[in-house]
Order: C-alpha cells, then structure tokens, then sequence
C-alpha cells in the first residue's frame, strides 16, 4: 500500500517541507507523520498542518495536491520511492543520495541541485539549475541519473561533476556551465552558450547547438560509450532512435578557456 | 560400464580449485569480436606452461551485449586472484585495446574484482576519461583508429580446472572423430571452456620428468606407442590412439556437465573405450566420476 499525503490548499507563502522523503516518513504512524516539522514562511508549522496523511507505504509515498509552493520535497532521501502527483516547487530532490523520485508535473528550479545518487524522474519540465551547484558550491551534481521528459531551464548541469543528465526536450541556456566530468544529453535542441567553461566531461546533443567559438572540431566518430549511456536512457524511457544509437557524433573538444579536456558530441547531420 | 558400445572406466577425473573471470568482447562485425577473442585465448592451454587457461565461452547476440553490438564471451582461469588480474591486463591490453573497433566488459558479477581497465587507461597518456554508469565505471582510452572502452573492474569467481576425459579408439581418425563429437556437443554448455586447440590435447601429460628441469611430461602409460616399453601401460590391447578433452569451468557444475555430454557423444562417435585423467585423488580438490555421472543421468539410465 502507498502512504499518501494530500495538500490541502497551495500555501499562502512558499512550504519548506524537507522531511517529506520516504526514510522520514515510511513506517511511521499517521499521527506521528502529522507533527514532523514544515517551514511555512518563518514559521514552523507541522506536516499535519497542511496535509492530510492516508494509508501506510511499505517503500513508496505519493504527495499530492498543488505542490507548486511547496520546496524541497524528496530533497536528501536516501532510498525509496516518492511520487508527486503533478508540479512541485524548487530544490525537489536536491542533494539527494539514494532511491526514486518521480515527479509526474513540471519541478521548479534547482530540482536535483548537488545530488549523491539516485534518480530523479521530471516527467514534465524542469526550471533552472536542473542538477546544478548550490551557491557558492563550485561542484554540483556529483552522482545519480536525472532525466526530464520536457525542456530544462537555464544552466542545468552547472558544475556537474559525475552523474547523468538528459533531457528529452529543450536545454536552455549555458547548459553544462563550469561543469567538471559527468554526462549530460540533450535530444532535443540546445541552448546557447553550452559547455561554457567546462573542464571536462560530455554534453551530447541531438541537434546542432551554437556553440562558442573556444570549443575546436576534432573528429566525426562513433564513441563507444554512448550506446551504453543511450540504451539505458532508453530504459528510463526516452525516446532514443536506433539512429541514434548507431551514428556518428562530432567531437568537438573544449573549453578552451579551460583544460579543453570536456567535449560536445553533435549527432553527425544533424539539423 | 559400457556406453553406445564403448567401455567406459570406473575411473575420475581428478580436477583442481582456480579463479575465473568472463570477459565479454565487443566489436562492430562478428567477424572482429571474434578474432580479438581467439588472439586473446591463444597460448592459454595450460596454466603450468602459459600461466593461465584461457578460450572462447560462445558468441553472444547484440542483444545480450552492453553496447548492444555483437559479442563473445571469453573466459580466463588462473591460480590465483593476482594472477587473474595480472593475465587479464596483458591479454585485454594486447588482444582486445589492439583489435580494430573492439570494446571490452565484465561479464561475470561478483564482490570480488580485479582492476583492469583502470590499468589499461594508462596507455591514454593522460587523455584518458572514465565514465560512471549505473554503479559502474568505464574507462575510454583514444587510440588512432577512434576509442577503445573498456570496464574498470573484471569479477572473479571461484573456478574448477582439470575435469576431462580421454577416449581411446583403434585409430587416429576414429578417435579423432570422437572427440569432434564430444567437442561439439560440449560447446552448448555454458559456463565453460575448453582451452585446447580445437577443444582436443593429444598429449595428455604426467606430473614430472626424468629431466629435472621439467614440471611435466608425457603421459607415457597412455601412449600407444610406448605399450611394449613402459612398466605399466593403461592402453588396451588393440587401441591405436588416444586423446584428451580439458575441461575448465565456473564452478563444478558446468564441468560436470560438459563432461557428461561429452561422454555420451564421444561414445556414439565411435571410441571403444572413454577413461579419465587423475592423479590418484591425492593433489586435485574436486573427483568427478565417470560412472556417477552416468548413473544419475536419466537419458543414460532409460
């Protein structure tokens, strides 16, 4: 059975709600959910003051209601699952370590900021900093697979580090900005600015993106690694084509502000 | 016992504890998956001579593949978990790293690993990039024709090395025959290998030597030739030659198998008699018997 906790109305002011993740919440009695902690503005306020708790998980909770005021929700779990039923407001599973977070509607900015592990699902869109760094954090993301079945906002995978993210719609601006290894995959079009002082690491686009003049063409190839990482976005269930799969990439290395050592790989023909 | 006409020996096959990997190859025709494995295998028939043991598992399917291009998985036994990996890290780097196309996996899932890739890298000169996927990390190695991948960490499992049988026919080309069967009809099973060339020694060896200098000679009480020299013969009267199938597996149950299988195709082929290697039971862990194995075999029992 999946314990459910149902917002009753969208806050008047944004809901800090970081203990609503499965190991804070599963296998704890309704009564006892109801007391943890919320920040509503400056004031802290319980759970129960805001949602009505039903049922009892056994490894999954299902947050519902309009959560597009409500942050931090998933934010460090560990393990488990957690469903939100629609949108839901920044930092969602930010510096998560472990387990799932499935965001059914659209996640507002900073959504998997600086995760460890796990993976966060968005299957709408995402906003801005999707897997960035937090502020004043020079490493984002340093582990874990995010994957947005929309568009992502500007800077998504700013100081990546490790881990995968890919976005099956638009990637905004500067996408990859400052990030230092890790893989980030655009199938849809690519902002800007991509790459913009990155260090190391792949950003893979499936159209051609404008990219900075500090970035150099090397060669049209089939890196090997790809295949592996699009057969498991496939799993994840994006849309990757065989062609896809089977293409050539351009490689095209930079920084060159930096160590040139990162690369953006361009579907070879790509529109 | 007799078997299809064959007179079978109520005799083991004497076989010893190793440690295995399975390495999957991968490259973009069969055609070259193929033909890193087989120089990757070669010169991996005896651990005693080459150090480790060594041959082609089966070819594998794109689908059953990591990078979803065709396949073969080969595996590698050795002594020791430091020989392992050691053995893994010359071959991979001169077999695989060198072979047009090829990128190269774990394909055993276990604890215990040895590090391969992350010594292959090196050969990147610095330009080496690892890639994280799943919990498991990759190394991409530039190389001039475009980039080799390879995984990081091989897994190790406890292995069995040694089982075998010997058939014995009045003629080379019956015996010969024979043992093509049982080769073929011991390719199916998976899990296993059989590190000699085509699968077959015709030079069954003895532990020791008149020449102090070697570890190992010929099996002289299993040579035709030498039936009329040697104080103890074990070749019947009327048998011509006499040959060897070698048996490594990834646990006891795949030799056992294969030996199985290969006994009843080498009995159908034609050998008059079918025996087994041992040393007495007093050197390898594991004794797999030749009539136990037939006796709890129901097709040999109907």
């Amino acid at each position: 059975m999946t314990l459910t906790l149902t917002l009753r109305e969208t806050p008047s002011v944004p809901l800090e709600a970081e203990e609503l993740r499965p190991e804070r919440l599963l296998g704890r009695p309704a009564a006892e959910i109801e007391r943890l902690a919320v920040w509503h503005g400056n004031a802290e306020m319980q759970v129960g003051d805001f949602f009505t708790v039903a049922g009892s998980g056994d490894g999954e909770v299902r947050v519902e209601g309009d959560l597009r005021r409500v942050k931090y929700v998933g934010s460090g779990m560990s393990g488990g699952r957690l469903t939100v039923a629609g949108d839901v407001g920044m930092h969602a599973g930010a510096g998560m370590t472990g387990g799932e977070l499935v965001i059914e509607g659209d996640a507002g900015d900073w959504a998997g900021a600086a995760m460890r592990g796990g993976r966060l699902i968005v299957r709408g869109s995402a906003g801005r900093q999707l897997g960035g760094a937090m502020p004043g954090e020079r490493a984002g993301t340093r582990g874990g697979e995010i994957v947005v079945h929309g568009d992502a906002g500007a800077e998504a995978g700013a100081g990546l580090r490790r881990g995968l993210i890919a976005v099956a719609g638009r990637l905004g601006e500067a996408a990859g900005l400052r990030m230092l290894a890790g893989t980030i995959v655009a199938l849809g079009e690519v902002g800007p600015r991509a790459g913009a002082s990155m260090r190391r690491g792949s950003i893979v686009a499936m159209t051609r993106p404008a990219l900075l003049p500090t970035f150099a063409y090397a060669c049209t190839y089939r890196p090997p690694f790809l295949a592996l990482y699009l057969r498991r976005l496939r799993t994840l269930g994006l849309a990757v084509s065989d062609r896809q799969l089977e293409a050539r990439y351009a490689r095209w290395s930079g920084d060159g502000l930096e160590l040139r050592r990162g690369e953006i790989l361009i579907l070879e023909d790509a529109a | 016992m007799k078997l299809h006409g064959a007179e079978v020996d109520d005799t083991f096959a004497e076989a010893f504890s190793m440690v295995g990997s399975r390495v999957i190859i991968t490259a973009a025709s069969p055609g070259w998956a193929m033909e890193s494995a087989r120089t990757m295998t070669g010169f991996a028939t005896s651990v005693i001579g080459c150090k480790c043991e060594a041959g082609i598992e089966r070819e594998l399917d794109p689908s059953e593949t990591p990078d979803g291009r065709h396949g073969v998985s080969v595996l590698l036994f050795a002594f020791d978990l430091e020989g392992l990996g050691k053995r893994l890290v010359e071959r991979v780097g001169q077999c695989v790293l060198t072979c047009p196309t090829t990128a190269c996996f774990n394909g055993l899932e276990s604890e215990e690993t040895v590090d391969v890739g992350g010594q292959l890298r090196f050969f990147g000169d610095g330009y080496q990039a690892s890639k994280l996927l799943d919990g498991v990390r990759y190394w991409r190695v530039p190389v001039m024709e475009g980039e080799f991948l390879v995984q990081e960490r091989f897994g190790t499992g406890e292995a069995v090395a040694g089982g075998n049988i010997i058939m014995l026919a009045p003629d080379e080309v019956t015996v010969l025959r024979s043992a093509e069967a049982a080769v073929a009809a011991m390719r199916a099973v998976e899990g296993m290998i059989l590190p000699f060339p085509g699968g077959i020694a015709r030079s069954g060896s003895k532990p020791g030597s008149r020449y102090a200098a070697l570890m190992a000679s010929t099996n002289d009480g299993m040579c035709p030739t030498l039936r009329a020299q040697v104080d103890k013969t074990h070749v019947p009267e009327g048998v011509g030659s006499v040959m060897e199938i070698v048996i490594d597996g990834l646990g006891e149950g795949p030799v056992r198998r294969a030996m199985l299988v290969g006994l009843k195709a080498a009995a159908r082929a034609g050998a008059t008699h079918i025996t087994a290697g041992n040393y007495g039971g007093e050197l390898g862990q594991y004794h797999i018997g030749l009539h136990e194995l037939l006796t709890q075999d129901a097709e040999t029992r109907a």
